[in-house]
């Protein structure tokens, strides 16, 4: 990764250092700071930020867990003992505006952290990049690595059924000069990939087949090139069943963040 | 005048043990917690009016909501009908509404018999589906038994009702035109009545008359005594539970202050209580839920309103998959349980008073239950664990139940209260607490920046 070197990552540390405050906070989560593929997320997140010049900050080392697998496994205490800890340094740096790549970190920020006395605007960086699109402050290339592939979309619970968020993702597939094929399951009936419930970090129940087997098996069934996706633990749970299945040579399962600068060559 | 000395009687015994019977529900169903329901009540009617009488979230799945809705209709409609069956039978008078009503009385109860045959072709159509087409959702395990019989008998309930009306419809327009009087012009009885009781006696008709108007009411009263023993009891229950159904967001497990507090003051973000506990050693608390008396009213609601359709194991992922989990079977085990609580505190069930509180108690309240059962043996921890937290059952559901809401705070017993779980989950709570992240991990949070 030495293109790093070119990217500007600065701190809420730095910031405040210089007595300045960002336009917004990039929440990267567990997965987006230490998972080497959802890693790459983060990169290319970062790298459209710069390109559009967007003014944002991390937390660094200052960032915890949100809590979000903790709290639905039962463990109330590590929750709230991660959680509050979060909004301490949140708070000490007043931030106000919240966007990250992760729909866990994100429901958890958004719906969860005002009830511990955590209050800010958060948004998905699905949402984010639809915006800077609708603005035109991210042109897409026309006839760009993506032009007449299918690019089937896998909604998350979390960004999907639990928040709502539907649309905006959809938005910016569109603006790829690729055909978007919707599967059976999608949008409000989206099926889960299997992850989420603290699934993630615990083997199965016994059962006849792994989730992301199915769902899987569902995207297979519209030939897709690419399957786009907007979390992290479903871009390991979806390339892994593409492993399974291996067609890793014919199907690609990539964050949105990337094809956009695939795309546009960023 | 026996008609009527005979009718009264009946209304007032159904309406006695209706009483009963549903003052022993509300029982159970607050034998849940307090919870307090706020929010905008504007809204809440709004859900009332789309989903529960405009049954929106069945349409999700439109055949067999067109069906439904044929039977909703009719039964809805006919309530007009029962109001007249009542007025008839205390007063001893005859089609009471017929004379004030006029040309707009015809029109009501030609309406109410094209939605009867409409009811009629749902009811066989749904009488194939559950016994013949095996749909996959109605034939899961926790189908067997009762709730698969509780379901045909309704079934077989509406069509004897619905041939009663056209007993009694068919009947009296023959009767009436043998009088002289025309036909009364309903729908499908005027035809309907002359084609099959056309050439029989008077006495018969009169008998058939009385057998289909009696039929009629009795099937209404014996359901409505039969519906507490029922999944049906949805008529009645989805409006109540659609209105109270939480109107904050899916993504927002419920807050637990105590837990929030103590953790606070652990890492020194308390302000003074006032209200601290001065002194006293407070019993321990308890977290999470492992029995009916730890959910709230509203979780006890959501399972006597679950209608068993089962549309949320149907889109349950680990379901799909043959996981033993099923929200469905996690709503029966919760009514179920209510059940058994309730019928032993209705017969004074001594042996379940708790084992310290057993002398000289000679009544059972729900504070000194002890049966030495709890919920954990109705659902096992593998169910419990299977569950990804998709909301895809909470979507689904055509009467907004919230089985997820259930599987947690069960989930919160099992972590917090004894301390089990899934051991996989152990290094992740370790790497949480001491390291911040999900995954116990040697680098620096910021090293994906620097490399």
């Amino acid at each position: 990764m030495s293109d790093l070197k070119k990217l500007k990552i600065d701190t809420m540390a730095d910031f405040s250092a210089r007595g300045e405050e960002p336009e917004i906070l990039f929440w990267v989560g567990c997965a987006g700071s230490f998972d080497a593929r959802a890693q790459k997320v983060s990169v290319a997140f970062v790298k459209i930020l710069n390109e559009v010049g967007i003014n944002f900050a991390i937390l660094g080392n200052e960032e915890s867990c949100t809590g979000d697998p903790a709290r639905r496994a039962g463990n109330e205490f590590v929750f709230q003992m991660t959680a509050l800890q979060n909004i301490e340094t949140l708070n000490m740096y007043k931030v106000k505006k919240i966007v990250t790549a992760c729909p866990h970190c994100f429901n958890t920020l958004k719906n969860e952290y005002p009830a511990l006395g955590g209050n800010y605007d958060v948004i998905h960086h699905t949402q984010l990049l639809q915006e800077l699109i609708n603005d035109g402050r991210i042109k897409m290339k026309e006839g760009g690595v993506f032009k007449g592939k299918r690019i089937t979309y896998h909604d998350s619970c979390y960004l999907g059924r639990v928040n709502g968020v539907y649309e905006a993702p959809r938005k910016v597939l569109e603006q790829l000069d690729s055909e978007l094929v919707e599967m059976k399951r999608c949008k409000t009936n989206g099926l889960c990939c299997g992850a989420g419930g603290a699934q993630m970090f615990k083997e199965d129940e016994p059962g006849d087949k792994r989730i992301n087997i199915e769902r899987i098996e569902e995207a297979m069934e519209v030939n897709p090139d690419i399957v786009a996706v907007n979390c992290p633990f479903c871009l390991t749970m979806m390339t892994d069943g593409v492993k399974a299945k291996e067609k890793q040579e014919d199907v690609m399962v990539y964050d949105l963040a990337e094809l956009i600068v695939q795309n546009n060559g960023i | 005048m026996i008609g009527q000395i005979a009718f009264i009687l009946v209304l007032l015994i159904t309406g006695g043990i209706a009483f009963k019977k549903y003052s022993t529900l509300r029982r159970n169903i607050l034998l849940g917690k307090d919870e307090e329901i706020s929010g905008d009540t504007g809204e809440r009617i709004k859900n009332v009016v789309l989903i529960a009488f405009g049954q929106k979230k069945m349409f999700k799945r439109f055949i067999p909501a067109l069906f439904h809705f044929f039977i909703y209709a009719a039964f809805m409609l006919t309530q007009i009908e029962l109001i007249e069956i009542m007025i008839d039978g205390i007063f001893g008078t005859h089609r009471f509404f017929r004379n004030g009503l006029g040309g707009f009385y015809t029109f009501l109860i030609s309406f109410i018999e094209i939605l009867s045959v409409l009811a009629l072709v749902a009811t066989f159509i749904f009488l194939a589906r559950r016994n013949l087409l095996k749909t996959p959702r109605l034939h899961m395990d926790e189908m067997s038994g009762w709730p698969k019989l509780d379901a045909n008998l309704i079934l077989i309930g509406e069509l004897i009702l619905v041939t009663c009306i056209f007993t009694m419809n068919g009947t009296d327009e023959v009767m009436h035109r043998n009088a002289g009087q025309g036909s009364y012009g309903f729908a499908i009885s005027s035809g309907l009545g002359p084609a099959i009781f056309g050439g029989m006696s008077s006495g018969t008709l009169h008998v058939l008359e009385r057998v289909g108007w009696w039929g009629h009411i009795l099937m209404v009263f014996g359901f409505i005594l039969y519906l507490p023993f029922s999944k049906h009891l949805h008529i009645l229950l989805a409006f109540p539970n659609v209105f109270y159904s939480k109107l904050t967001s899916r993504g927002e497990m419920k807050n637990m202050p105590s837990i929030m507090n103590e953790v606070k003051s652990m890492m020194g973000l308390v302000e003074e209580d006032p209200n601290a506990n001065q002194g006293e050693m407070e019993e321990l608390p308890k977290f999470g839920a492992n029995d009916i008396f730890d959910l709230s009213w509203k979780n006890i609601l959501d399972a006597y309103t679950c209608t068993e359709c089962g549309r949320c194991s149907s889109v349950c992922p680990a379901n799909i998959t043959g996981k033993k989990l099923s929200p469905r079977k996690i709503m029966m085990d919760v009514r179920d349980r209510a059940e058994e609580i309730g019928n032993n505190l209705d017969t004074n069930n001594l042996e379940c008073v708790k084992e310290d509180k057993k002398e000289g108690t000679t009544k059972l309240t729900p504070d000194i239950y002890d049966d030495g059962k709890t919920l954990f043996d109705y659902i096992s921890n593998e169910e419990l664990h299977a569950c990804t937290t998709c909301n895809a059952c909470v979507e689904a559901c055509p009467v907004t139940i919230d089985p997820l809401d259930i599987i947690l705070q069960l989930r919160r017993h099992e972590i917090l209260d004894l301390a089990a779980g899934p051991s996989d989950w152990t290094p992740m709570f370790t790497a949480i607490e001491n390291g911040g992240a999900v995954w116990q991990m040697s680098d620096d949070r910021d090293k994906w920046t620097k490399e």
